[in-house]
Protein backbone atom coordinates (compact mmCIF):
# COMPACT_ATOMS: atom_id res chain seq x y z
CA UNK A 1 0.00 0.00 0.00
CA UNK A 2 3.06 2.24 -0.14
CA UNK A 3 1.99 3.27 -3.59
CA UNK A 4 -1.28 4.74 -2.36
CA UNK A 5 0.37 6.45 0.56
CA UNK A 6 2.80 8.08 -1.77
CA UNK A 7 0.02 9.73 -3.74
CA UNK A 8 -2.26 10.61 -0.85
CA UNK A 9 0.49 12.22 1.23
CA UNK A 10 0.07 15.96 1.56
CA UNK A 11 2.80 18.21 0.22
CA UNK A 12 5.12 19.57 2.90
CA UNK A 13 6.75 22.47 1.04
CA UNK A 14 3.73 24.83 1.35
CA UNK A 15 3.78 24.33 5.13
CA UNK A 16 7.50 25.12 5.21
CA UNK A 17 6.87 28.26 3.21
CA UNK A 18 4.09 29.54 5.48
CA UNK A 19 5.97 28.73 8.68
CA UNK A 20 9.02 30.59 7.44
CA UNK A 21 7.01 33.62 6.39
CA UNK A 22 5.40 34.02 9.81
CA UNK A 23 8.62 33.36 11.70
CA UNK A 24 10.72 35.75 9.67
CA UNK A 25 8.12 38.49 9.82
CA UNK A 26 8.53 38.37 13.61
CA UNK A 27 12.30 37.98 13.62
CA UNK A 28 12.79 40.91 11.26
CA UNK A 29 10.61 43.14 13.42
CA UNK A 30 12.48 42.19 16.54
CA UNK A 31 16.05 43.20 17.28
CA UNK A 32 17.25 40.81 19.91
CA UNK A 33 14.47 40.27 22.38
CA UNK A 34 12.87 43.64 22.13
CA UNK A 35 9.74 42.86 20.18
CA UNK A 36 6.41 43.98 21.56
CA UNK A 37 5.12 40.63 22.76
CA UNK A 38 8.33 39.88 24.62
CA UNK A 39 8.34 43.36 26.15
CA UNK A 40 4.76 42.96 27.32
CA UNK A 41 5.55 39.60 28.82
CA UNK A 42 8.49 41.01 30.79
CA UNK A 43 6.65 44.11 31.96
CA UNK A 44 3.56 42.23 33.04
CA UNK A 45 5.65 39.85 35.10
CA UNK A 46 7.61 42.75 36.58
CA UNK A 47 4.39 44.54 37.56
CA UNK A 48 3.06 41.45 39.23
CA UNK A 49 6.26 40.77 41.10
CA UNK A 50 5.93 44.18 42.76
CA UNK A 51 2.84 42.95 44.58
CA UNK A 52 3.62 39.36 45.18
CA UNK A 53 6.44 36.89 45.09
CA UNK A 54 6.08 35.10 41.80
CA UNK A 55 6.28 31.38 42.17
CA UNK A 56 7.43 30.25 38.77
CA UNK A 57 5.40 27.06 39.10
CA UNK A 58 2.26 29.11 39.50
CA UNK A 59 2.76 31.29 36.45
CA UNK A 60 2.12 30.15 32.95
CA UNK A 61 3.03 32.39 30.05
CA UNK A 62 2.04 31.39 26.57
CA UNK A 63 2.88 33.21 23.37
CA UNK A 64 1.49 32.43 20.00
CA UNK A 65 2.94 34.32 17.09
CA UNK A 66 0.58 34.42 14.17
CA UNK A 67 0.70 36.02 10.74
CA UNK A 68 -1.86 38.73 11.54
CA UNK A 69 -2.30 38.54 15.30
CA UNK A 70 -0.09 37.39 18.14
CA UNK A 71 -1.51 36.43 21.50
CA UNK A 72 0.00 36.57 24.93
CA UNK A 73 -1.68 34.65 27.71
CA UNK A 74 -0.44 35.09 31.28
CA UNK A 75 -2.03 32.83 33.82
CA UNK A 76 -1.11 33.46 37.45
CA UNK A 77 -2.32 31.84 40.61
CA UNK A 78 -2.80 34.41 43.35
CA UNK A 79 -2.94 32.92 46.86
CA UNK A 80 -6.02 33.81 48.93
CA UNK A 81 -3.98 35.52 51.72
CA UNK A 82 -2.66 38.08 49.30
CA UNK A 83 -6.08 39.14 48.03
CA UNK A 84 -7.32 39.48 51.61
CA UNK A 85 -4.33 41.59 52.67
CA UNK A 86 -4.87 44.00 49.81
CA UNK A 87 -8.54 44.52 50.63
CA UNK B 1 41.27 47.28 -7.77
CA UNK B 2 39.75 43.84 -7.37
CA UNK B 3 36.35 43.02 -5.99
CA UNK B 4 35.88 41.40 -2.61
CA UNK B 5 33.21 38.71 -2.38
CA UNK B 6 32.06 37.04 0.80
CA UNK B 7 30.50 33.59 0.54
CA UNK B 8 28.33 33.24 3.61
CA UNK B 9 25.22 31.48 4.94
CA UNK B 10 24.92 31.40 8.71
CA UNK B 11 24.14 27.70 8.69
CA UNK B 12 26.91 25.16 8.30
CA UNK B 13 27.07 22.43 5.69
CA UNK B 14 25.10 24.25 3.01
CA UNK B 15 28.02 24.49 0.57
CA UNK B 16 30.00 27.66 1.31
CA UNK B 17 33.41 26.08 0.83
CA UNK B 18 32.36 24.05 -2.19
CA UNK B 19 30.86 27.19 -3.74
CA UNK B 20 33.89 29.36 -2.91
CA UNK B 21 36.22 26.88 -4.60
CA UNK B 22 33.93 26.29 -7.57
CA UNK B 23 33.26 29.98 -8.25
CA UNK B 24 36.91 30.90 -7.70
CA UNK B 25 38.06 28.24 -10.16
CA UNK B 26 35.39 29.20 -12.69
CA UNK B 27 36.45 32.86 -12.59
CA UNK B 28 40.14 31.95 -12.80
CA UNK B 29 39.55 29.64 -15.75
CA UNK B 30 38.41 32.68 -17.68
CA UNK B 31 41.79 34.31 -17.04
CA UNK B 32 40.93 36.51 -14.06
CA UNK B 33 43.34 36.55 -11.13
CA UNK B 34 41.52 35.01 -8.20
CA UNK B 35 42.39 34.34 -4.57
CA UNK B 36 40.13 32.33 -2.30
CA UNK B 37 40.63 33.10 1.40
CA UNK B 38 39.62 30.63 4.11
CA UNK B 39 38.29 32.46 7.19
CA UNK B 40 37.38 29.33 9.10
CA UNK B 41 40.23 29.50 11.60
CA UNK B 42 40.48 26.25 13.51
CA UNK B 43 38.37 24.28 11.07
CA UNK B 44 39.94 24.98 7.72
CA UNK B 45 38.72 22.91 4.80
CA UNK B 46 39.13 24.99 1.69
CA UNK B 47 42.66 23.60 1.28
CA UNK B 48 41.20 20.08 1.22
CA UNK B 49 38.42 20.90 -1.24
CA UNK B 50 40.94 22.55 -3.53
CA UNK B 51 43.43 19.72 -3.20
CA UNK B 52 46.20 21.82 -1.65
CA UNK B 53 46.15 20.37 1.86
CA UNK B 54 49.68 19.05 1.61
CA UNK B 55 51.11 22.31 0.42
CA UNK B 56 50.05 24.56 3.30
CA UNK B 57 53.08 26.19 4.89
CA UNK B 58 51.81 29.49 6.23
CA UNK B 59 48.29 30.70 6.81
CA UNK B 60 46.13 33.77 7.27
CA UNK B 61 46.94 34.06 10.98
CA UNK B 62 50.69 33.88 10.29
CA UNK B 63 50.31 36.77 7.87
CA UNK B 64 48.22 38.82 10.29
CA UNK B 65 50.68 38.23 13.12
CA UNK B 66 53.57 39.22 10.87
CA UNK B 67 55.18 35.77 10.99
CA UNK B 68 54.99 35.34 7.24
CA UNK B 69 54.70 37.52 4.18
CA UNK B 70 51.51 37.37 2.18
CA UNK B 71 53.37 36.02 -0.85
CA UNK B 72 54.75 33.17 1.27
CA UNK B 73 51.31 32.13 2.46
CA UNK B 74 49.57 32.18 -0.93
CA UNK B 75 49.33 28.77 -2.60
CA UNK B 76 49.09 28.67 -6.36
CA UNK B 77 46.71 26.13 -7.86
CA UNK B 78 48.38 23.42 -9.91
CA UNK B 79 45.65 23.31 -12.55
CA UNK B 80 44.77 26.98 -13.11
CA UNK B 81 47.67 29.34 -12.84
CA UNK B 82 45.65 32.44 -12.00
CA UNK B 83 43.99 30.73 -9.02
CA UNK B 84 45.42 31.12 -5.52
CA UNK B 85 44.46 29.98 -2.05
CA UNK B 86 45.10 31.65 1.29
CA UNK B 87 44.50 28.98 3.92
CA UNK B 88 43.18 29.49 7.42
CA UNK B 89 45.10 28.39 10.46
CA UNK B 90 44.20 24.98 11.80
CA UNK B 91 45.82 25.25 15.21
CA UNK B 92 45.37 28.86 16.27
CA UNK B 93 42.38 30.32 17.97
CA UNK B 94 40.02 32.46 15.93
CA UNK B 95 40.71 35.39 18.29
CA UNK B 96 43.97 35.78 16.39
CA UNK B 97 41.98 37.33 13.58
CA UNK B 98 42.07 41.04 14.26
CA UNK B 99 39.98 43.57 12.47
CA UNK B 100 43.02 45.66 11.49
CA UNK B 101 44.98 42.60 10.40
CA UNK B 102 42.18 41.38 8.16
CA UNK B 103 41.77 44.85 6.71
CA UNK B 104 45.45 45.02 5.76
CA UNK B 105 45.46 41.57 4.16
CA UNK B 106 42.29 42.27 2.16
CA UNK B 107 43.64 45.62 0.96
CA UNK B 108 46.89 43.98 -0.17
CA UNK B 109 45.04 41.18 -1.98
CA UNK B 110 42.63 43.61 -3.64
CA UNK B 111 45.49 45.53 -5.22
CA UNK B 112 46.84 42.40 -6.92
CA UNK B 113 43.84 40.16 -7.65
CA UNK B 114 40.69 40.74 -9.72
CA UNK B 115 38.62 38.76 -7.24
CA UNK B 116 39.13 38.16 -3.52
CA UNK B 117 36.69 35.46 -2.42
CA UNK B 118 36.26 35.17 1.35
CA UNK B 119 34.98 31.78 2.45
CA UNK B 120 33.11 32.52 5.68
CA UNK B 121 32.83 30.11 8.60
CA UNK B 122 29.34 29.10 9.71
CA UNK B 123 27.69 31.03 12.52
CA UNK B 124 27.55 34.75 13.23
CA UNK B 125 30.64 35.05 15.43
CA UNK B 126 33.90 36.87 14.86
CA UNK B 127 35.16 34.79 11.93
CA UNK B 128 31.93 35.26 10.02
CA UNK B 129 31.62 38.99 10.72
CA UNK B 130 35.26 39.60 9.77
CA UNK B 131 34.86 37.62 6.55
CA UNK B 132 31.94 39.83 5.49
CA UNK B 133 33.30 43.11 6.85
CA UNK B 134 35.21 44.30 3.78
CA UNK B 135 33.07 42.72 1.10
CA UNK B 136 31.77 44.57 -1.95
CA UNK B 137 29.47 41.69 -2.90
CA UNK B 138 27.89 38.98 -0.76
CA UNK B 139 26.87 35.55 -1.98
CA UNK B 140 24.36 34.01 0.39
CA UNK B 141 24.44 30.24 0.04
CA UNK B 142 21.10 28.68 0.93
CA UNK B 143 19.58 25.22 0.82
CA UNK B 144 15.84 24.91 0.09
CA UNK B 145 15.17 23.94 3.69
CA UNK B 146 13.62 25.87 6.60
CA UNK B 147 16.61 26.20 8.93
CA UNK B 148 18.92 27.30 6.13
CA UNK B 149 16.47 29.93 4.89
CA UNK B 150 16.00 31.30 8.41
CA UNK B 151 19.76 31.57 8.97
CA UNK B 152 20.22 33.22 5.57
CA UNK B 153 17.66 35.82 6.56
CA UNK B 154 19.67 36.54 9.69
CA UNK B 155 22.88 36.83 7.68
CA UNK B 156 21.23 39.22 5.23
CA UNK B 157 20.36 41.38 8.24
CA UNK B 158 24.01 41.37 9.35
CA UNK B 159 25.22 42.16 5.83
CA UNK B 160 22.96 45.20 5.87
CA UNK B 161 24.22 46.42 9.25
CA UNK B 162 27.67 45.11 10.16
CA UNK B 163 29.67 45.50 6.95
CA UNK B 164 31.82 48.53 6.14
CA UNK B 165 29.60 49.29 3.17
CA UNK B 166 26.49 49.26 5.31
CA UNK B 167 28.11 51.43 7.98
CA UNK B 168 29.08 53.97 5.32
CA UNK B 169 25.52 54.06 4.10
CA UNK B 170 26.40 52.36 0.83
CA UNK B 171 24.43 49.60 -0.82
CA UNK B 172 25.59 46.08 -0.05
CA UNK B 173 25.18 43.95 -3.15
CA UNK B 174 23.72 40.57 -2.19
CA UNK B 175 23.06 37.49 -4.30
CA UNK B 176 21.34 34.23 -3.53
CA UNK B 177 23.02 30.98 -4.50
CA UNK B 178 20.56 28.15 -4.02
CA UNK B 179 22.46 24.90 -3.54
CA UNK B 180 21.51 21.23 -3.21
CA UNK B 181 18.33 21.87 -5.16
CA UNK B 182 16.36 18.82 -6.23
CA UNK B 183 13.88 19.78 -8.98
CA UNK B 184 12.02 16.47 -8.71
CA UNK B 185 11.33 16.84 -4.99
CA UNK B 186 10.43 20.51 -5.45
CA UNK B 187 7.99 19.63 -8.22
CA UNK B 188 6.48 16.95 -6.00
CA UNK B 189 5.88 19.60 -3.33
CA UNK B 190 8.29 18.20 -0.79
CA UNK B 191 10.98 20.83 -1.12
CA UNK B 192 10.77 24.61 -1.12
CA UNK B 193 10.76 25.87 -4.67
CA UNK B 194 13.11 28.48 -6.09
CA UNK B 195 10.31 31.03 -6.09
CA UNK B 196 9.42 30.30 -2.45
CA UNK B 197 12.97 31.00 -1.30
CA UNK B 198 13.26 34.10 -3.50
CA UNK B 199 9.98 35.47 -2.21
CA UNK B 200 11.02 34.98 1.41
CA UNK B 201 14.58 36.29 1.18
CA UNK B 202 13.97 38.81 -1.61
CA UNK B 203 17.51 39.14 -2.90
CA UNK B 204 18.41 38.50 -6.56
CA UNK B 205 19.27 34.99 -7.67
CA UNK B 206 22.81 34.25 -8.79
CA UNK B 207 22.31 30.59 -9.59
CA UNK B 208 20.75 27.25 -8.75
CA UNK B 209 23.13 24.39 -8.04
CA UNK B 210 21.49 20.98 -8.27
CA UNK B 211 21.98 18.27 -5.68
CA UNK B 212 24.50 16.05 -7.38
CA UNK B 213 26.94 13.20 -6.88
CA UNK B 214 29.48 15.19 -8.87
CA UNK B 215 29.96 17.65 -5.99
CA UNK B 216 30.98 14.92 -3.54
CA UNK B 217 33.11 13.25 -6.16
CA UNK B 218 34.97 16.49 -6.84
CA UNK B 219 35.65 17.10 -3.15
CA UNK B 220 36.80 13.49 -2.75
CA UNK B 221 39.37 14.24 -5.44
CA UNK B 222 40.33 17.63 -4.05
CA UNK B 223 39.24 19.39 -7.20
CA UNK B 224 36.79 22.30 -7.47
CA UNK B 225 33.71 20.92 -9.24
CA UNK B 226 34.13 23.46 -12.04
CA UNK B 227 37.54 21.98 -12.86
CA UNK B 228 36.56 18.35 -12.37
CA UNK B 229 34.06 17.88 -15.18
CA UNK B 230 33.08 20.66 -17.55
CA UNK B 231 29.79 19.06 -18.48
CA UNK B 232 28.38 18.03 -15.12
CA UNK B 233 25.21 19.87 -14.07
CA UNK B 234 26.73 21.55 -10.98
CA UNK B 235 29.80 22.62 -12.96
CA UNK B 236 27.64 24.28 -15.63
CA UNK B 237 25.53 25.96 -12.95
CA UNK B 238 28.60 27.34 -11.12
CA UNK B 239 30.24 28.51 -14.36
CA UNK B 240 27.02 30.35 -15.30
CA UNK B 241 26.91 31.92 -11.83
CA UNK B 242 30.52 33.08 -12.27
CA UNK B 243 29.62 34.67 -15.61
CA UNK B 244 26.71 36.48 -13.96
CA UNK B 245 29.11 37.82 -11.35
CA UNK B 246 31.10 39.29 -14.21
CA UNK B 247 27.99 41.08 -15.38
CA UNK B 248 26.68 38.77 -18.08
CA UNK B 249 22.93 38.52 -18.31
CA UNK B 250 22.28 34.80 -18.66
CA UNK B 251 18.85 33.25 -18.17
CA UNK B 252 18.70 31.12 -15.03
CA UNK B 253 17.97 27.45 -15.64
CA UNK B 254 16.61 24.97 -13.17
CA UNK B 255 19.24 22.33 -13.58
CA UNK B 256 18.04 18.76 -13.93
CA UNK B 257 19.27 15.52 -15.35
CA UNK B 258 17.12 15.98 -18.45
CA UNK B 259 18.61 19.26 -19.48
CA UNK B 260 17.78 20.75 -22.81
CA UNK B 261 14.68 18.65 -23.29
CA UNK B 262 12.85 19.24 -20.04
CA UNK B 263 15.14 21.95 -18.77
CA UNK B 264 13.10 24.92 -17.81
CA UNK B 265 14.12 28.42 -18.64
CA UNK B 266 13.10 31.12 -16.25
CA UNK B 267 11.53 34.30 -17.43
CA UNK B 268 13.06 36.04 -14.45
CA UNK B 269 16.04 38.28 -14.95
CA UNK B 270 19.29 37.05 -13.53
CA UNK B 271 21.04 38.78 -10.66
Amino acid sequence: MNFRRFFSRAQSAPAARERLKVLLAHERAAVGDSDLVTKLRDEILRAISKHMQIDSDKVSVKMERGAQVSTLAVDIEIPFELTRKAA
Amino acid sequence: MGKVIVVTSGKGGVGKTTSSAALGAALAKGGDKVVVVDFDVGLRNLDLVMGAERRVVYDLVNVIQGEAKLTQALIRDKRVETLYLLPASQTRDKDNLTSEGVEKVIAALKSVFDWVICDSPAGIERGATLAMRHADIAIVVTNPEVSSVRDSDRIIGLLDSKTLRAENGEHMEKHLLLTRYDPVRAERGDMLKVDDVLEILSIPLLGIIPESMDVLRASNLGCPVTLADDRSAPSIAYCDAARRLKGENLPIMIPGEKRGFFGKIFGRKAA
